[in-house]
């Protein structure tokens, strides 16, 4: 809502400054979101007429004027404006003005003095107009000021209302609030009935009450559709930022602004029979003002008369009822529909008006006939014409309810934190107007017709508080029962695993939750992700089943950056359609932590060799993030893995994620140069973790044998070392595998796997013979399960 | 004895010669090896008359030991300069820089995220998560929202279509973390039925929201937290102490200035804007909205199961993502979600 604060002035005028009334009217929930001079600062500009015209001898552009200001005098000025003409009222700067980037001296113009410029309105700041002279009208007065006779020292104010407050959508209601926070008096325009003088009427029928309780209706005859609107008016409603567009419609605007009551002007010849408030028929349609064409829902309220639909009730007027500047009779409305029939109407159809924005935020009820008599005037004065009686339709049992409230002055005392009076509060219900009976303490409250959110006793505790200002309740340090939180031993925060990775050169990204279709089916295999129904950009359509494609997009816009080494990290959740999910059903929702290394496993640095990152490094950091908690790993396909270099990561037997080097389809596909590793794993899992386990150490010496198995290339090492484990005696303390060899000297196909086996018993020294028992017993177990030989 | 003098001086003189350890010993050798000359001086004691013996033989066993000192001297000597001479060869430039791997970093949100839950930690609140895809009621209507709700026009919501294509009704990505405040005090009041006090709630819950809005300060994803403290004589005045105690504490500035202003949300009443305005820096003087706050409203704490008579509570509501960029002066709210390292890498 924006306004002029001349015209706010108008109705209360509180001994503050515009900063000051700006801070007010923010520390009272009326935020002013901006403040703007109606005219940039400038000085010695005055009202003048300019008295004759001469081309000036030596220059074909320039004409020499003399200029009456009035009591400066009648002054010689040369002017090169195209459209400046004898008898012409412009404003003039004199010999001393300052303008916005410009200080006006004589001058010697092509040899002939000058005393003072005349001005176009962009020379003023008022607009960008500088096609010539800014006309002024006949009967300004000579040598005023232009300032006050155009009415510049003026600031435009903007509120941020919020949606409760739809009783400060007009100047009177900000005046009024202005009144009560600081009790200067309203001067409000009085509004008088209009007599009526002829008897013409349109009945009017309300077929849906529930849509419209409240409905004015009045016939003007004869009015000048052509009349043009006063520039007091025009200029209110520019200043509100209502564009000017002739009187009749000037007029519907400005008392909207002055009142908050929108209203529609029919053109009343276009009308037949009477008007009804109803809801479509089938297969309606109807073209809106705004050229719209529209075929209204069925919940949509419609104005119509006896042949047609007219206009969208509370939203916008019809085409071909509207008025024009051939219109003399009128046919004006003034009613009440409830904002739940307003509500998203316009928005539905991808607009919005200032007659819906209001309703759909709560009009006064109350207001219609008021608003009706003070356009009926204002109409008549500036159109002339003759006034019909006002018809009122009105379905008393649909108005709104405005049910009494209860103020418990202790409930205020206790909910804002500070001790309050009923004295106190009683004075602060005075200054807001509202209707009140006192029960001792308690007030049993009635909230005015123009009040939509006083329904409970905390809606009328924040109207005491917002009074009695935010800024008079003190920050009171909180009190509260010391009870210390549990810190698990057991467990760890998101946080802290955060803090693992980054201590592994990991840094943390956050992509986004919705990623491109692509991503899901090249990452995910995902033919069918959950798809946004109005996605910011197609790119970003459906919901994530991994945090891979986000990794891979974070590689790629890096090495966009010249940056071939990323060692990334997110953790976010991915979401999946599952029928029995929780706490929403139909879409389980895991926490993950996905990562992503490519290039050089270290910086670039001088002291080791450069080596790419690969699997095993990202395997190194996966089971450094779960230490002392063991992982499994075995071999897996993934849609998104290179086949032969994936697994999938096992804890306590379970599946908890996947690890491999990306497939090399997507390195092409997505220009990513050489293979990154990635893993992704259920957040939940890393979270867990366990206290330590104290075992004893042992004060005799410690065996160490080593050994060297051959077995099958294809074998993999981990079944053939659970099954070592499983068969070590409990001397066995470490089975380690410390080399893996394939070629010279080895038979086609196979490889040698070197172990070093450590012993120890924390009871004795270990005899030669148990712990030759203990390698047989590891090597047999090697032999017996996977054909494996000792190699010599 | 003249003769032993000579001698003695003769061998220091030697051995001083001597530049490295294998000619120390061949200098060391003619006068104590086999054949040295203080040797055969020895040898040669047996041919004296018994009289002179015996002091011959300590004038002879006085310059030998001189000449032993003289050659233990010099072998340290010699010792110190070859040690000198290795170390000097070993020298490293202590100026190369560390091996190894470099430490990553936290994104910049999450430092502040961290900081939130510390901070709030300090006074016991708890740290609480909720899902992303939300339910509407829990989105809106248990936040006193209902539907048509003009406040819903205040969220760009995202929706999400059904299996068939059609857009899901019920279901949305949540525009808010107060979702949150009604699931905790739901599981609340659950946790402790069987009590006959509850136990206040004390607890923040940060994550990520969604609204359909993208320019240089609008991002479609970002991130909230959300506190709640309800209990039996929670008020404003606490409300204002806990959340501008919170704010001074964050920028570590005592002096910061925070006023609570009127504001609107449907499930807070009284409901309150939080500005800020530092005292220094490039923002010096100037309000900035930073946050959302209010008493929780009676109608959301009926939908959590807490009876608004019997307790009372704050709810407040603020963007991480814009404390950081106070934090840290950072100017495009969209530096946060693109990846880019070099940005990233400067939080450590």
């Amino acid at each position: 809502m924006q306004f002029p604060e001349s015209w706010l002035r108008a109705l209360v005028n509180p001994p503050l400054s515009t900063a000051e009334l700006c801070h007010l009217l923010t520390m009272a929930g009326l935020e002013v979101e901006e403040t703007l001079p109606v005219a940039p600062a400038f000085s010695n500009i005055v009202v003048a007429r300019v008295l004759s015209v001469e081309k000036h001898p030596d220059a074909d552009k320039l004409k020499l004027c003399k200029v009456d200001t009035g009591e400066h005098g009648v002054l010689q000025i040369v002017c090169g404006a195209p459209n400046v003409a004898a008898e012409m009222v412009v404003p003039c700067a004199l010999v001393g003005a300052k303008l916005p980037g410009l200080e006006i001296k004589k001058a010697k113009v092509r040899g002939l003095d000058s005393f003072g410029m005349l001005c176009s309105a962009r020379e003023l700041g008022l607009s960008d107009d500088h096609g010539g002279l800014l006309p002024l009208p006949d009967d300004a007065p000579i040598g005023q000021d232009v300032r006050k006779y155009l009415n510049l020292d003026d600031t435009l104010i903007t509120l941020k209302l919020t949606p409760n407050r739809a009783d400060c959508l007009s100047l009177t209601g900000i005046a009024r609030e202005v009144a009560a926070l600081t009790g200067a008096p309203l001067s409000l325009p009085e509004v008088q009935p209009v007599a009526p003088a002829h008897q013409d009427t349109r009945a009017v029928v309300l077929d849906a009450p529930d849509a419209c309780p409240r409905y004015c209706g009045r016939i003007v005859r004869g009015v000048n559709a052509k009349a043009p609107t006063p520039d007091w008016m025009r200029q209110r409603i520019e200043r509100c930022g209502v564009r000017s567009i002739s009187a009749l419609v000037d007029v519907t605007n400005y008392v909207m602004l002055e009142l908050g009551q929108p209203l529609h002007a029919f053109d009343d010849a276009r009308l037949q029979g009477a008007i009804h408030v109803r809801y479509p028929q089938a297969g309606e349609a109807l073209m809106l003002l705004n050229e719209q064409k529209v075929a209204p829902a069925a919940d949509t309220a419609l104005i119509a008369d006896d042949a047609r639909a007219l206009a969208m009730a509370g939203v916008m007027g019809g085409e071909e009822s509207g008025i024009n500047n051939a219109t003399t009779d009128l046919f004006l409305e003034s009613a009440f529909f409830p904002p739940v029939v307003i509500a998203g109407k316009a928005r539905a159809l991808g607009f919005s008006s200032d007659a819906s924005y209001r309703y759909e935020r709560g009009v006064d009820f109350e207001l219609q006939r008021k608003a009706m008599e003070r356009a009926t005037q204002l109409i008549l004065d500036i159109c002339g014409g003759t006034p019909g009686p006002i018809v009122e339709a009105v379905a008393t049992d649909k108005l709104p309810l405005r049910k009494s409230v209860t103020l418990r002055t202790a409930r205020a005392a206790r909910v804002l934190g500070i001790e309050f009076t009923a004295a106190q509060i009683e004075k602060l219900m005075a200054g807001l107007g509202f209707a009140y009976r006192r029960d001792g303490d308690d007030f049993v409250v009635t909230p005015p017709s123009h009040r939509f959110d006083m329904e409970i006793e905390e809606d009328l505790i924040e109207e005491i508080a917002r009074l009695h200002g935010y800024d008079n309740i003190p920050s009171v340090p909180p009190k509260g029962p010391l009870a210390m939180l549990p810190v698990s031993e057991s467990r760890r925060s998101p946080m802290q695993a955060r803090r693992l990775m980054a201590e592994r050169g990991f840094h943390e990204v956050v992509n986004f939750s919705f990623v491109d279709a692509a991503w899901e089916k090249d990452f995910a295999g995902n033919d069918a992700p959950i798809v946004l129904a109005n996605p910011i950009a197609s790119q970003m359509g459906v919901m994530r089943t991994t945090l891979i494609g986000g990794l891979v997009g974070t590689l790629v816009a890096n090495r966009k950056r010249q940056n071939e080494r990323v060692r990334a990290f997110e953790v976010g959740r991915c979401f999946l359609r599952e029928p029995a999910a929780a706490p929403v059903p139909g879409f389980r929702q895991p926490l993950r932590l996905g990562a992503i290394g490519a290039g050089n496993v270290l910086p670039e640095q001088w002291g080791a060799p450069a080596r790419r990152t690969d699997f095993f490094d990202l395997k190194g950091d996966l089971e450094a993030l779960f230490a002392p908690r063991y992982l499994g790993f075995e071999k897996v396909e993934h849609p998104s893995l290179h086949p032969g270099r994936s697994a999938t990561v096992l804890l306590d037997g379970k599946s908890i994620g996947v690890l491999g080097e990306l497939h090399p389809l997507w390195v092409q596909k997505y220009d990513l140069g050489a293979a990154p590793t990635v893993f992704e794993i259920d957040l939940d899992t890393l979270l867990a973790t366990q206290m330590p386990e104290y075992r004893e150490v042992s004060r005799y010496p410690a065996v160490v044998r080593d050994i060297a198995l051959v077995v099958s290339q294809e074998q993999a090492l981990q079944p053939l070392l659970d099954a070592m484990k499983a068969a070590a005696p409990a001397i066995v303390l470490e089975v380690c595998l410390f080399d893996v060899f394939q070629g010279k000297g080895l038979p086609e196909g196979q490889k040698s796997l070197a172990f070093r086996v450590v012993m120890q018993d924390t009871a004795r020294t270990l005899a030669d013979a148990e712990v030759d028992a203990a390698v047989a017993a590891l090597i047999e177990a090697a032999k017996v399960k996977f054909g494996a030989s000792l190699r010599n | 004895m003249e003769n032993l003098e000579q001698l003695v001086t003769q061998a220091v003189a030697d051995f001083a010669q001597a530049s490295e350890p294998a000619k120390l010993e061949e200098a060391k050798a003619r006068y104590l090896g086999k054949d040295g000359s203080l040797t055969g001086l020895l040898k040669g004691l047996g041919k004296l008359p018994p009289e002179e013996r015996k002091s011959a033989g300590a004038a002879i066993n006085v310059a030998k030991e001189k000449v032993e000192a003289a050659l233990a001297s010099r072998r340290d000597e010699l010792r110190r300069v070859q040690l000198e001479a290795q170390l000097a060869a070993e020298a490293l430039d202590v100026t190369l820089p560390g091996r190894g791997q470099t430490r990553g970093t936290l994104h910049p949100v999450m430092r502040t995220l961290d900081r939130i839950e510390q901070l709030f930690r300090s006074i016991g609140f708890d740290v609480a998560d909720g899902p992303e895809i939300e339910t509407d009621w829990h989105n809106f209507t248990a936040l006193n929202t209902p539907e048509n709700h003009p406040a819903r026009s205040m969220h760009d919501t995202f929706y999400l279509l059904d299996e068939a294509g059609k857009v899901q009704e019920d279901v949305l990505l949540r525009t808010h973390t107060s979702p949150v405040q009604v699931r905790y005090m739901l599981a609340h009041v659950e946790r402790h039925k069987h009590l006959e006090h509850m136990p206040e709630i004390r607890v923040i819950a940060p994550g990520r929201v969604y609204r359909v809005d993208s320019d240089a300060t609008h991002s479609p994803m970002f991130h909230q937290v959300e506190g709640l403290w309800v209990g039996e004589n929670v008020s404003f005045a606490d409300l204002k102490g806990v959340v501008a105690d919170f704010l001074r504490r964050f920028f570590e500035s005592d002096d910061l200035r925070v006023r609570f202003r009127p504001s609107f949300f449907p499930f807070t009443e009284p409901s309150a804007e939080i500005d800020v305005a530092f005292m220094s820096g490039p923002l010096e003087g100037r309000w900035l909205e930073i946050a959302g706050c209010g008493m929780v409203h009676p109608n959301v704490l009926r939908f959590g199961g807490i009876d608004p008579e019997k307790y009372t509570g704050f709810a407040f509501g603020m963007g991480p993502d814009r404390l950081t960029m106070l934090r840290y002066g950072i100017g495009d709210l969209r530096l946060f979600f693109d990846g880019d390292l070099r940005f990233l890498s400067q939080f450590h």
